[in-house]
């Protein structure tokens, strides 16, 4: 119930600021005038179209950097020279703002999907490298006793001991790692795309038409919560919530 | 329970070791033979657990020799359990190379049985009391083929009164399923009540100081006369 009040303060808080003369109509649109800008956006199909073409980019973007990510930092955490070896350039690219790719990711891979997938790619990869490489390294390590004791070896411990050990922490790092891809999206989408939210908050600043930015704004903060909801019930699984609960 | 007098043997020969500057060890001998309940009673610090470490393989010691025949298997104080595996799953870790399905479901609904923990095998250790997940460590170790357990004050984390029922348990289910049991404890009650044999460790670098042979009849109560002398005379040892 609290969280609808704090919303309803919100919009009227808007609505109030957007009546006065405070700002002019173009500069403030109205709820009422956003609301009219969604119905519009979402019959001409553009919405739609846009919302698919920036979930697709982030999916595959995402899904590429977790299916590299996740092994390496297991492969990094268990293996002390290695982790020497590769923490100062993780660390680096880590603090380097994805942004700072988009020019290359142009040159690279031209407009399209491709410059979209490369920059979650560069946004993502690293963080979930370096939080599994931590959890790995950080196991206790009665449990690689315990395995030892009952015969665990090679690959039979990484997927029964090593990997449902970090499981939690990796899935705290995908979450978080999935929220800084979908801020990444909107800016790469802006500069290297010719579809997606990112985009279309683009165009709409191009014809001045901020009823239809704020539009986009509100679909990308609601889909980023909502994709968010879907990958918390991941920490719901019975095999992880040890991981949550102590 | 295929007969097991021939594989397990465990003994120390003159073993030694340090941390760094620290000299852990000296020239510690120690046999432990087949069936028998150790006890290594001693001062924390004083390097018990590092002689469990040694037997268990996890140390090297800079000198002696180790001989370790059989499946050794370790208890730990606290949290040995895998919080990711239910305690059925925890339980059947060391029954994996049974092939048949359903005798390691059998064997797996025995050992719950056999701890009184029926109608927890779904649940996972953190859903459980600390007695409770000391418990199915019990039936874990003593699932499949182990000969020698290796038990670190595994009781040391419990209140008192669970410890006590915890003695008990044990007692019961070596005398249903026999190991060789080398058993670490800074409390002396319980080293009365369980060992066959209690070691009386002293200073640093640890050395026996004493070896106290205990023939009462299991299971024993805190106020028996056998268990009440032995621990006068661990006490007069350790000086207390």
């Amino acid at each position: 119930m609290l969280p609808v009040i704090v919303l309803l303060g919100l919009l009227s808080i808007w609505y109030f600021v957007s009546i006065t003369d405070l700002f002019p109509g173009y500069a403030l649109p109205s709820p009422l005038a956003v609301a009219k800008s969604f119905r519009e956006e979402m019959l001409a199909g553009r919405l739609i179209n846009d919302i698919i073409a920036s979930l697709w980019r982030v999916a595959v973007g995402f899904v590429l950097s977790a299916l590299l990510g996740i092994p390496a930092g297991l492969w990094l955490g268990q293996h002390m020279h290695a982790r020497h070896a590769f923490l100062p350039m993780l660390n680096f690219f880590r603090f380097l703002s994805p942004l700072a790719w988009i020019p290359f990711a142009i040159l690279w891979f031209h407009i399209g999907d491709k410059p979209a997938f490369f920059l979650i790619f560069m946004a993502t990869f690293f963080p979930l490298v370096l939080a599994t490489m931590s959890a790995v390294a950080t196991i206790p390590s009665i449990y690689f006793r315990v395995a030892q004791d009952y015969h665990y070896k090679g690959l039979e411990l990484l997927r029964k001991v090593t990997f449902p050990a970090v499981l939690p922490q990796i899935i705290t790092s995908l979450r978080v790692s999935y929220g800084i891809a979908w801020v990444v999206i909107v800016a790469a989408e802006m500069v290297g795309c010719q579809d997606g939210l990112g985009y279309g908050i683009w165009e709409a600043r191009n014809g001045l038409r901020l009823d239809s930015a704020v539009c986009y704004m509100m679909v990308i903060g609601l889909l980023g919560m909502g994709i968010d909801r879907l990958l918390y019930q991941l920490t719901k699984l019975p095999n992880v919530r040890w991981g949550y609960e102590r | 329970m295929k007969d097991k007098s021939a594989v397990c043997r465990l003994q120390l020969e003159r073993v030694s070791h340090s941390f760094g500057q620290v000299s852990v060890l000296h020239e510690l001998s120690l046999v432990v033979n087949h069936g028998e309940v150790v006890v290594l009673v001693g001062p924390s610090g004083c390097g018990k657990s590092t002689i469990l470490n040694v037997l268990s393989g996890d140390i090297t010691p800079l000198s002696g020799l180790v001989r370790r025949e059989g499946v050794i298997r370790t208890i730990h104080q606290q949290d040995g359990l895998f919080p990711w595996l239910t305690v059925s799953e925890n339980i059947a870790m060391g029954l994996r190379s049974m092939e048949n399905t359903a005798h390691r479901e059998r064997e797996v609904s025995d050992l719950i049985n056999l701890v009184h923990l029926e109608g927890f095998g779904h649940h996972y250790p953190h859903q459980l009391s600390g007695g409770m997940r000391q418990r199915v460590e019990l039936a874990r170790v003593l699932a499949g083929d182990s000969d020698i357990l290796l038990m670190d004050e595994p009781f040391s984390a419990l209140d008192y009164q669970s410890r006590v029922r915890m003695r008990r348990e044990l007692i019961r289910l070596l005398q249903l399923r026999p190991r060789t049991v080398v058993f670490v404890t800074h409390d002396i009650e319980e080293a009365a009540q369980l060992a066959d044999r209690v070691m009386v460790l002293s200073g640093r670098p640890a050395t026996i100081s004493c070896e106290l042979l205990i023939d009462a009849a299991h299971p024993r109560d805190l106020t028996d006369n056998a268990v009440i002398e032995t621990m006068k005379k661990i006490l007069k040892e350790l000086g207390l």
